[in-house]
């Protein structure tokens, strides 16, 4: 199985992002809530390179190809534009959250805590993001 | 899809979400809740019976409000939360953050 979406940089887009990945984790073993999440976490590092690393500008766009190997699912994310490093972010607490009144930090908080592994590697051009979910 | 309605009550507002919310519609939540309080509102009800998902971006609404309200002594109570989209509120701890309840009843009793 490897399924490949083209998104473009607009957030309307994002509905699409979640039909597309409905209907690929509805052919695996996870359950209602577990779907959700994992649709949850790749539409935060989708939303996340739209916003800030494309600023929503619809000429743009990324692509995420689903991949099967054994029991775990990986999606990854290409984007080619200034990268954002996932694995170094320092997302703030929830603490820093609430006194900073600030409405973004959340997203990569639950990337980090739903998915069981996460891999960055950029070649300067080419970004590619990927999120790995066991089953 | 998000669908907000406001509905005035004597004594509060009730805030119903029907869809989704994501990065793409946060904003209408945030305007709906911004308008709730310049209109003076101490209490607010989310129905999210009909809330189907909720992004960060959703999420970063009610907490940015959080601290204000505990200030200002406004209240607001979510309640009717899917099972599915209640645990997004728990992986981040937001169920103890803020106020939830299973039932517009018991919601009320907060106010």
């Amino acid at each position: 199985m490897k399924q490949k979406l083209r998104l473009y940089c607009n957030t309307d887009q994002l509905v699409n992002l979640r039909q597309f990945l409905d209907l690929e984790l509805k052919e695996t073993t996870l359950t209602e809530i577990d779907s959700l999440q994992v649709i949850l976490a790749v539409e935060e590092v989708c939303a996340n390179l739209i916003i800030h690393s494309h600023d929503c500008n619809p000429t743009e766009f990324i692509e995420l190809y689903v991949l099967r190997k054994n029991e775990t699912i990986i999606f990854e994310i290409k984007d080619y534009g200034r990268g954002f490093n996932i694995i170094e972010y320092q997302e703030p607490n929830i603490d820093q959250v609430l006194k900073t009144k600030r409405k973004g930090g959340l997203g990569i908080m639950l990337v980090k805590k739903i998915m069981d592994k996460i891999e960055f590697e950029s070649n300067g051009t080419k970004n590619t993001c990927r999120l790995f979910k066991n089953l | 899809m998000l669908e907000i309605k406001i509905i005035k009550e004597e004594k509060y507002s009730i805030l119903h979400l029907e869809g989704e919310v994501d990065a793409s519609n946060s904003v209408e939540l945030d305007s709906s809740i911004q308008g709730l309080l310049e209109e003076g509102e101490s209490g607010i009800l989310v129905d999210a019976c009909h809330l189907e998902y909720i992004s960060s971006a959703g999420l970063g609404v009610f907490m940015s409000y959080l601290e204000d309200f505990q200030e200002r002594n406004i209240k607001l109570v979510i309640y009717g939360l899917k099972e599915k989209v209640f645990q997004v509120f728990v992986i981040l701890g937001l169920d103890k953050l803020m106020d939830i309840k299973n039932t517009k009843e018991e919601a009320l009793e907060e106010l």
